[in-house]
């Protein structure tokens, strides 16, 4: 369970998240969309402990997310916008540095990595270093970084982009299967990919939930059932008050 | 505090040292320009005395342009590359990342100035030095080294530009050296008063260090060093706290 209760963070003068509410839970897959901009990336960062709020409080599995917050960052799992990593190791040692952190021992750790990097088909590029991987490699390294201790929350910012369509497809196709007793939420611009995977849709626009519904509820809110008109009419309609 | 998750770090950050050129064209020029200061410009051989003052008395002006070399990416890579959102979103805390980082730092100019036994094995094959003292000069050095780094470091966490990290940290290691420097100090000893005076000659590296060279363990120097160290990597933890988000 994610829990978020009036949730603000300004930089200087700015708004960025101008008090937000909700709560996510387990078999959720969140879809947090917006336009650029619109605070998506900021209340992620939160949530994962990157980023500490202006006021308000967050819960991760009961656990509050304030200072070191190694309790609920242990049961997160993040993927950053970017996906960053660090270049000069190879996804191997990337791997075992995180399942270091992670603590995962024995055959466990093992078998965990054997498995993110099937998941991923990381297999050929395992022993490259990351920086002389291609961008989809590198997103698909990041996300094997944030499943390896097999989290029940799952962080994802744009986790599909940058790959291309078959990528893409296998990347939903793993978070849908790992979705049933977790949550996860991802970010994203890609309005398929909302239809495709989420159970839920949440979108923001200059800080503050402006639709918290159900995909299909969101289609029927436009006569073409264009995810893209919705989105228009929504985030724009916001803008312009 | 950890000191498993510390470990983790600290062999994450030393392998990237070594991951790439950087470790060994470092460790090379240290060396090189080491030995031909001590041997050019110090007279090791001329002066006919069996000691390493002239070795040790380098490494203040050598530790100035290296150290800063070797910190520059410690804080800024991390930020330019987005990996500080990933490393501060794992379960460890931030004064572990930041000790973690800076022991690996630390550890890697300790290898540096390691492989510089060969003019200890130079001296004692030539005479008869007091090993005592270049034993207590090495851990002043190391102590000194550890001093450019933690300021380094502080200062990369300032900055995505690792250039900008270099030379700022290169000034600011300067200040702390001339302060003890007696053309600094007499232009204060005109007009301030002495204990002025005395608080900016003892903010410098090189009056504790000086003495450490020579073989006197005072420990108000090792205090000072390490104090050092922990103030200025108590300020690198408030710097990345402030600058992370931006």
């Amino acid at each position: 369970m994610i829990e978020i209760e009036n949730l603000v963070k300004r930089f200087g003068h700015l708004t960025a998240v101008d008090n937000i509410s909700f709560t996510v839970g387990s078999g959720e897959v969140l879809g947090f969309l917006g336009p650029n901009g619109a605070g998506k990336s900021t209340t992620m960062k939160m949530v994962t402990g990157f980023l500490a709020p202006t006021s308000g409080s967050i819960k991760v599995c009961s656990f509050p997310v304030v200072g070191d917050a190694r309790e609920a960052k242990e049961k997160i799992g993040y993927l950053p916008e970017g996906a960053p990593c660090y270049g000069e190791m190879t996804p191997y040692q990337f791997l075992q540095f995180i399942a270091d952190v992670r603590n995962l021992k024995g055959e466990q750790r093992k078998q965990r990595i054997e498995t993110v990097i099937e998941q991923l088909h990381l297999q050929k590029v395992i022993y490259r270093p990351i920086d002389t991987l291609s961008k989809g490699f590198k997103r698909r390294v990041g996300l094997s970084q944030a499943i390896l201790h097999d989290p029940q929350v799952l962080v994802l910012d744009e986790p599909t982009d940058g790959l291309d369509p078959n990528q893409k497809f296998e990347v939903r196709q793993l978070i849908k299967s790992m979705s049933k007793d977790k949550i996860v939420v991802i970010s994203t611009h890609i309005l398929e990919e909302v239809d495709a995977v989420c159970s839920r849709a949440i979108i923001i626009a200059n800080g503050k939930i402006v639709a918290d519904e159900t995909p299909k509820e969101l289609l029927s809110r436009s006569p073409t059932g264009r995810m893209d008109d919705v989105f228009r009419d929504i985030t724009s309609a916001e803008n312009l008050s | 505090m950890n000191m498993r998750n510390v470990g983790i770090i600290f062999k994450r950050e030393l392998e990237s040292y070594f991951a790439t050129p950087v470790a060994y064209v470092f460790i090379v020029i240290f060396l090189v320009l080491s030995a031909a200061l001590t041997f050019h410009m110090g007279n090791f051989y001329e002066r006919g005395q069996a000691d390493l003052v002239p070795f040790f008395g380098f490494h203040p002006w050598l530790y100035l342009f290296l150290i800063p070399a070797i910190s520059m990416r410690l804080w800024a890579e991390e930020r330019k590359s987005g990996t500080i959102e990933l490393l501060l979103t794992l379960p460890i805390t931030m004064l572990e990342a930041v000790i973690g980082k800076f022991l690996a730092a630390w550890l890697f100019a300790g290898i540096a100035l390691f492989l510089t036994f060969p003019i200890w094995i130079t001296v004692n094959y030539l005479g008869d030095p007091d090993n005592g003292v270049i034993f207590t000069a090495y851990i002043g050095s190391l102590l000194m080294a550890g001093g450019f780094l933690a300021i380094g470091a502080c200062i990369s966490a300032t900055t995505k530009n690792q250039v900008i990290a270099f030379i700022v940290s290169v000034v600011i290691c300067f200040a702390f050296l001339l302060s003890g420097f007696s053309i600094v100090l007499d232009f204060f000893r005109g007009w301030a008063p002495q204990s002025v005076v005395d608080a900016i000659s003892s903010l410098s590296f090189l009056t504790h260090y000086t003495a450490l060279s020579k073989g006197v363990i005072d420990i108000r120097d090792v205090i000072y060093f390490v104090t050092l160290i922990g103030f200025w990597l108590y300020a690198n933890a408030v710097v990345i706290e402030m600058k992370k988000g931006n």
